[in-house]
C-alpha cells in the first residue's frame, strides 16, 4: 500500500436549495484518525458519503481533493452501522465481496490472515445469522480490510454494539486501520474523545476544530484528560444544536 | 408445516357436505354426496388417473416456461430503465384484460394439444411471477447498493450479485403464486377445446350430467394444485429462507 493521502473537504451543501451545512473546510490527515462529532441531521454522514462518491440526495458546493492530486473514490473503503453483511454469503464470502464484485480472484492467504486477526479463524464458514452482533461488525471490519484501501470512511460503525463490545471493537479497528487515513463519523462524544487525532464538531452552521487529549489513541477509556476531552465536547454540541 | 389443524378442517367440511346431502335429499346430478364422489372417483381411477397425467404435463411444462419468462423479464425490466418505461404499462395493460378470453385463439394458433394449454398456463403465472420478482429487484437494501458502489462494481456485477439473489425471497413467492394458477391456465385451455385431460373430464361428466364424476376430477385437479404447491414451496424454502 501507497502511502495513504491527506484529504480536503471543503464547501457546501443544500438540499432543493435550502442549506443543509454552511461551506465548511473538514481536512482529514494523511494517516490519522478524524471523527466528525454532530448530532442527526446536521449532514455529518452527507460529508462521508460525498467523500465516498456516493448519492446524497444534496447538491453538493465544493471540492474534495487528495494530496496527491489523484483521484479520491477508486481509494475508500466504507463501513456503516449496519454491517451491510449478505445474509446468503458465508463470513468469508462476505469479505471477499469487493474482489467477487469485480471479477478478481480473492487473495486466500489475506483472507486468512484477516480472519485471524479480527477472531473469526473459526467462522470463515458460518452465515451472519449465526454470529452475534460484535461478530458481525468484526466480519464487516476485515471486509473493509480486504479491500486493503488508503481511506477509510466509517459511519458509526460502532453506535449499535453494547458498550463492551463498542470498546473492543474500537481498540481493534485502531489496530487494524493503521497508516490509513481515517474518517469516523460519530454522534458519541466518548467515542470522538478516545478516537480522535482530529476532532471537529459539525453543525448546519459551523465546523469547530477541538482539542485533542495529549495521549495516543485508543485512549484509556478512564484516562482523566480524554474523560474533560468528552465533557467539552458534548457541552460544545449542546451549545451548537441550542 | 403442520398438517393436523388443516386435515381436521377438511373432515369436517366433507361431514357437513354428507349431512347436507342427507338432509335435503337432492338429486344427485344436482348435488352428489362425498361418499358417491369417492365411490366414482374409485370406479373411474384408471380414467382419471390417465386424464391427471395429461393436465400435470401440461401445468409442469407451463410452469417451466412461465417461470423463466417471468424471471428473465424481471431482471430485463431491473436492469434497463429503457425497458421498464417502454414494457411495464403494457405488462399492466394486458393484465386488464381477461386472459381466459384468448384460450379460443390459442387452440388456433397452438393446436387442439398441449401446446395452447401450456400456452394458456404461461401466460396466467407470467405475470404473478415477473411482478413480485420485479419488486423484490427494486428493493434491494440501499446499503448493500452503496457498499457495492465503494467496491466499484459494475452494474452487472451488483445485479447478479446482489440485487438478484436479494430478490430470491420474492421470486419464491411469486413461484408459489404460479404453482396454484398454473392448473387454472391448463384447465381453461382444455374447456376451449380438447380430447384429453383433468378439464376435459369435467366438461364431459358434466355434459352428461355426471355430476359425481365431475366432482371427482375436480377434486383432483384440487389435490393436484396443492401438491404441487407443496413441493414448489420445498423446493423454494432455501431460496426464501436465506436472503432474510
Amino acid at each position: 500500500m501507497n502511502a495513504a493521502p491527506e484529504i480536503v473537504v471543503e464547501g457546501g451543501a443544500s438540499i432543493d436549495g435550502v442549506p443543509l451545512f454552511a461551506p465548511l473546510s473538514l481536512v482529514l490527515r494523511a494517516g490519522e484518525w478524524t471523527c466528525l462529532l454532530g448530532g442527526s441531521g446536521v449532514g455529518k454522514s452527507t460529508v462521508l458519503r460525498l467523500i465516498a462518491g456516493l448519492q446524497t440526495g444534496a447538491t453538493f458546493d465544493g471540492a474534495i481533493r487528495a494530496s496527491d492530486d489523484q483521484p479520491v473514490v477508486p481509494r475508500v473503503a466504507y463501513m456503516a452501522q449496519d454491517d451491510l453483511l449478505l445474509p446468503w454469503a458465508d463470513v468469508a464470502r462476505n469479505v471477499t465481496l469487493g474482489a467477487r464484485l469485480r471479477g478478481e480472484k480473492p487473495d486466500a492467504g489475506r483472507l486468512t490472515r484477516l480472519l485471524g486477526r479480527v477472531g473469526l479463524a473459526d467462522h470463515a464458514h458460518k452465515k451472519p445469522a449465526e454470529l452475534s452482533g460484535g461478530q458481525r461488525q468484526r466480519a464487516a471490519l476485515a471486509r473493509t480490510l480486504m479491500e486493503d484501501k488508503q481511506i477509510i470512511l466509517l459511519d458509526e460503525p460502532f453506535s449499535a454494539l453494547d458498550a463492551r463490545t463498542r470498546a473492543d471493537m474500537q481498540e481493534l479497528a485502531v489496530e487494524l486501520l493503521q497508516g490509513r487515513t481515517v474518517l469516523l463519523v460519530t454522534h458519541d462524544p466518548g467515542e470522538a474523545a478516545r478516537l480522535g487525532q482530529t476532532i471537529a464538531v459539525m453543525s448546519h452552521r459551523s465546523l469547530d476544530h477541538c482539542a485533542v487529549p495529549a495521549s495516543p489513541a485508543p485512549r484509556r477509556v478512564d484516562d482523566i484528560e480524554m474523560l474533560e476531552a468528552q465533557g467539552a465536547l458534548l457541552r460544545l454540541l449542546r451549545e451548537r444544536a441550542a | 408445516m403442520r398438517f393436523g389443524a388443516p386435515l381436521a378442517a377438511a373432515v369436517f367440511a366433507i361431514l357437513l357436505w354428507q349431512v347436507v346431502v342427507v338432509f335435503t335429499a337432492l338429486p344427485r346430478f344436482i348435488l352428489p354426496g362425498p361418499l358417491l364422489v369417492a365411490e366414482t372417483w374409485w370406479a373411474n381411477r384408471a380414467v382419471i388417473a390417465e386424464n391427471t397425467l395429461v393436465t400435470g404435463l401440461e401445468v409442469l411444462i407451463g410452469l417451466v416456461v412461465g417461470s423463466a419468462l417471468g424471471a428473465a423479464t424481471a431482471i430485463q425490466l431491473a436492469s434497463s430503465r429503457t425497458a421498464r418505461v417502454l414494457v411495464q404499462p403494457m405488462l399492466v395493460f394486458t393484465q386488464a384484460l381477461p386472459v381466459f378470453a384468448l384460450a379460443p385463439i390459442l387452440t388456433l394458433w397452438f393446436g387442439y394439444g398441449l401446446g395452447s394449454k401450456v400456452a394458456m398456463a404461461v401466460l396466467i403465472i407470467y405475470f404473478p411471477v415477473t411482478s413480485s420478482f420485479f419488486d423484490g429487484l427494486m428493493r434491494t437494501p440501499e446499503g448493500y447498493l452503496d457498499l457495492a458502489r465503494t467496491m466499484q462494481a459494475s452494474r452487472r456485477a451488483i445485479l447478479w450479485q446482489i440485487r438478484v439473489p436479494a430478490a430470491l425471497p420474492s421470486l419464491a413467492s411469486g413461484l408459489r403464486l404460479a404453482a396454484v394458477y398454473a392448473p387454472i391456465g391448463a384447465v381453461i385451455g382444455e374447456w376451449v377445446g380438447s380430447s384429453r385431460g383433468l378439464g376435459y373430464l369435467m366438461l364431459l361428466a358434466n355434459g352428461r350430467a355426471k355430476t359425481d364424476l365431475m366432482f371427482a376430477a375436480m377434486l383432483t385437479l384440487g389435490v393436484l394444485s396443492v401438491l404441487l404447491h407443496l413441493v414448489v414451496r420445498k423446493l423454494t424454502a432455501r431460496m426464501a429462507g436465506e436472503a432474510r
